[in-house]
């Protein structure tokens, strides 16, 4: 292996009419080289212009996910070698405007997010120590708290393409998480939310969300969660 | 000119919680963050966070004098044992207000917060959730703010994503505000406030093997330090024992606390054969145990000479999975090994800045009006080496103590809204420098800068240090501060130039660099993770003081301050 071939999705919505794609040659110049080295490696020694978000460089944060080879993937966490590839093609994030290059608006995603109140809602003032939970009902919880609000799933869904308004995989995951929290008490309001024309109902259940979630989440799962506990609810009042 | 009561700089832990408190006291709070607020690095803190809650079986006589001591001891004595006794005083509280604001705890059998054992604790009392605490703790307060945000009655909490802080506006000793750059546009802008709080995190990408987020550049340690608030305390940087081999990413105290170990290319438990870590093992303070690993390694019992291994696989694939989840993601992610079947490959690497923003245990500085918290500042409560779990702990706690004293502060200050002139001759300075750094067209490749200083940093300014390889490190930064002067940016637009972002920042992290190496030379003995081969003894009659650095166009210069005792008489650190 001499180099990468990096095919990397460039706009300037200042000054281009319409996007392009860049060539870089990436020498493979660590081992265990990962994706976001290489943008770096770009950015530093070729075309210092290339602009991409990063933070954590660990998988951590959800600042770098893009659509590398074919799938939504965190650029810092996905090697370069792991894609079996000399041809590496890096686009943005689906679905959401391009701002510049590899950075996209999250503003709508953030928004959607922001719409499910997603905070815990208590019934009832807090106790002097923690509230007690079991573990089981801890464990509950879990399937979604790991969400890095990183928007692969976002990008990824068809719905979400086609229906601006749909509130997408990773609000409605967040709505589940606190319907599904013991110490939640606001199971009617989350309902209301998300049991809408552009909520649960437009899920298709084509299941991209949860295959490109870097943290194995089940979005699709939460969301089928949620209605049948909307059905639930208006079928027999529980 | 954009004008909030308070503008908190960092959306972490500290910054966050900050600003929620600012928001209790029905004032308008504005975080200015570089990056997203959940993106931000408290994020990837893993093991847990400390509070004398007494859950564990073991725990039941803890208290929160055991806890204080621990911290105390822990510090090296450096620690202001006040500014300690005020943090582990409201730990518990400020535990459960997050386990009432939502966060997802991991629990024992009794449905109570689970605690574990961590390095240099008299009992198991780091609260956890999972190997994930940093996410759990940050998504909750992001939460929280989001609920401030939208509930208008509270006043108003607004949060400026992307925002990269350049400048501190300090008028005869009061501040005023700052100047920011926005990425999206470019533009400087200058934000009018009546206090200002910074939590910006810590400088860890000074080191070229940091576990830190790219974005600790130390910048917002660098924008104070200019304004003349000096810096505390900065050599004091601490090594974290495991790091992942190859990419420094960090692997918790918490998989030593649940019951991992450390072996070296015979494979044995080599702690053992230090006096320091002989009795605590794997679980005595991370300074030690840095040491006894580096050594080590340096005496050719590590592998390939540059790591050790971090051994699970006796706690087998139940506990692995459900305490150290994050743990096996990582390793299989980064190189391709599942820690139930193999050894992880470990080195000790930079993790945590113990000094930071000069502050007392108010979070004010001797600027009015200017407050900080988190890991960006020094109040001290780590003193010389920070005990794990006692981070988080300290961002909760001081965020609320900043956001509180820097509400008090304007409920009576008299000239509110103040400083117009003072900002716009500052965003008018700031304009010229931009625009020259853009026009700039010296023959210096910034990134190579960036690499010498962090390689600099990793082999001259590290575990353990030498008058030598201090004496050399001074005029090394010194003349990268100066080749600085001639860097050439590679892009000059202005929309999301992060070459633009990256090499302001540069500027930042280089005179940070100086003081840490000023601060470590000066410092003629060893003391919690400051250690030096020509001065191997604690020396408490010249050094029980903190190091104090204040700005100047040529040089740091440095000061000294005393420590704040009273409650435990220094004594030998031993385990």
């Amino acid at each position: 292996m001499a180099e990468y071939i990096f095919e990397v999705f460039r706009f300037d919505p200042d000054a281009d009419s319409k996007p392009r794609f860049d060539i870089f040659r990436v020498p493979p110049f660590k081992k265990g080289l990962t994706v976001l080295e290489a943008l770096f490696y770009v950015q530093e020694k070729l075309d210092g212009s290339l602009a991409f978000r990063s933070s954590c460089r660990e998988g951590a944060c959800g600042s770098c996910a893009m659509h590398i080879n074919g799938k939504y993937r965190l650029s810092c966490e996905t090697q370069v070698k792991d894609l079996f590839s000399d041809k590496v093609v890096v686009q943005p994030l689906g679905h959401l405007r391009v701002l510049r290059d590899l950075v996209v608006d999250m503003e709508p995603f953030f928004a959607k997010y922001k719409y499910i109140m997603p905070f815990l809602m208590p019934g009832s003032p807090p106790p002097e120590r923690e509230r007690p939970q079991t573990v089981g009902d801890q464990m509950k919880v879990l399937p979604s708290v790991d969400c890095i609000l990183c928007a692969c799933c976002h990008a990824s869904c068809t719905v979400t393409g086609t229906d601006p308004e749909y509130l997408g995989p990773a609000a409605l995951l967040w709505a589940d998480r606190f319907v599904r929290d013991s110490r939640d008490d606001a199971l009617d309001e989350r309902l209301r939310l998300v049991d809408q024309l552009h909520g649960i109902w437009r899920c298709h259940t084509i299941f991209s969300c949860q295959e490109v979630c870097p943290k194995d989440l089940d979005p699709t799962g939460a969301i089928a969660d949620l209605k049948r506990r909307a059905l639930r609810r208006k079928l027999l009042g529980q | 000119m954009k004008y909030h009561d308070v503008i908190v700089v960092g959306g972490g832990l500290a910054g966050l919680r900050a600003a929620i408190e600012v928001n209790m006291h029905n004032l308008k709070a504005a975080v200015l963050s570089k990056v997203y607020p959940i993106r931000s690095h408290s994020i990837a803190a893993q093991g847990g966070i400390n509070a004398p809650l007494g859950n564990h079986p073991r725990g039941g006589y803890d208290s929160w004098e055991r806890h204080a001591f621990d911290t105390v001891k822990g510090s090296d004595y450096l620690a202001d044992q006040d500014a300690v006794v005020t943090m582990i005083k409201d730990a518990s509280e400020r535990i459960y207000e997050m386990e009432h604001w939502g966060c997802p705890f991991s629990r024992n059998p009794e449905g109570k917060i689970a605690q574990r054992p961590f390095g240099g604790a008299g009992f198991p009392r780091t609260c956890f959730a999972a190997d994930k605490t940093g996410h759990m703790l940050l998504h909750t307060l992001y939460e929280q703010a989001v609920k401030y945000e939208q509930a208008a009655e509270r006043g108003e909490l607004k949060i400026y994503n992307e925002w990269l802080i350049t400048r501190l506006v300090v008028e005869d000793g009061v501040c005023r505000g700052v100047i920011a750059l926005e990425l999206a546009t470019g533009n400087l802008e200058a934000f009018k406030a009546d206090a200002v709080v910074f939590a910006t995190g810590g400088c860890g990408r000074l080191y070229s093997n940091s576990t830190n987020a790219l974005i600790n550049t130390g910048m917002g340690m660098a924008v104070p330090y200019w304004a003349g608030i000096p810096l505390k305390d900065m050599e004091f940087v601490q090594f974290h024992p495991t790091t992942l081999y190859g990419s420094n990413i960090l692997m918790t105290e918490g998989a030593r606390g649940e019951g991992g170990y450390l072996t070296n290319n015979k494979g044995e438990r080599f702690l053992a054969n230090y006096p320091d870590s002989r009795k605590a093992m794997e679980v005595a303070p991370r300074d030690i145990v840095a040491r006894s690993m580096t050594t080590e390694i340096l005496e050719g019992r590590g592998f390939e000479d540059a790591y050790l291994h971090l051994d699970l696989r006796h706690l087998g694939e139940e506990k692995i999975a459900t305490r150290l989840p994050g743990i096996r993601d990582i390793c299989r992610k980064f190189l391709g090994i599942d820690p139930v079947d193999e050894a992880i490959p470990v080195q000790p690497g930079q993790h945590y800045t113990m000094g930071g923003i000069d502050c007392n245990k108010d979070g004010a500085s001797r600027v009015k009006g200017f407050y900080a918290a988190g890991e960006a500042a020094c109040v001290s409560v780590h003193g010389a080496n920070r005990l794990g779990g006692n981070s988080l702990l300290e961002t909760i706690v001081f965020g609320k103590i900043a956001g509180e004293h820097a509400s008090n502060y304007i409920a009576a200050k008299a000239d509110l809204g103040a400083g117009d002139k003072a900002l716009a001759d500052a965003l008018a300075q700031e304009e010229s420098k931009l625009e020259k750094l853009l026009g700039s067209d010296g023959p210096e490749d910034p990134s190579v800068l960036k690499e010498e200083m962090q390689n600099l940093m990793r082999d001259n300014v590290g575990i353990f240090r030498t008058k030598e390889g201090l004496s050399e490190a001074v005029p090394k930064i010194r003349e990268l501060r100066e080749r600085y002067k001639n860097i050439r940016l590679r892009h000059t637009g202005r929309s999301y130039n992060y070459d633009l972002m990256w090499n302001i920042e540069l500027g930042g992290s280089l005179d940070v660099a100086e003081v840490v190496i000023a601060g470590a030379l000066a410092r003629e003995e060893s003391r919690g993770s400051h250690f030096r081969r020509d001065f191997t003894k604690r020396d408490d009659d010249k050094f029980l003081k903190h190091t104090l650095a204040y700005y100047t166009p040529e040089e740091p210069k440095l000061e000294y301050s005393d420590v704040s005792l009273g409650y435990w008489e220094p004594k030998e650190r031993k385990y």
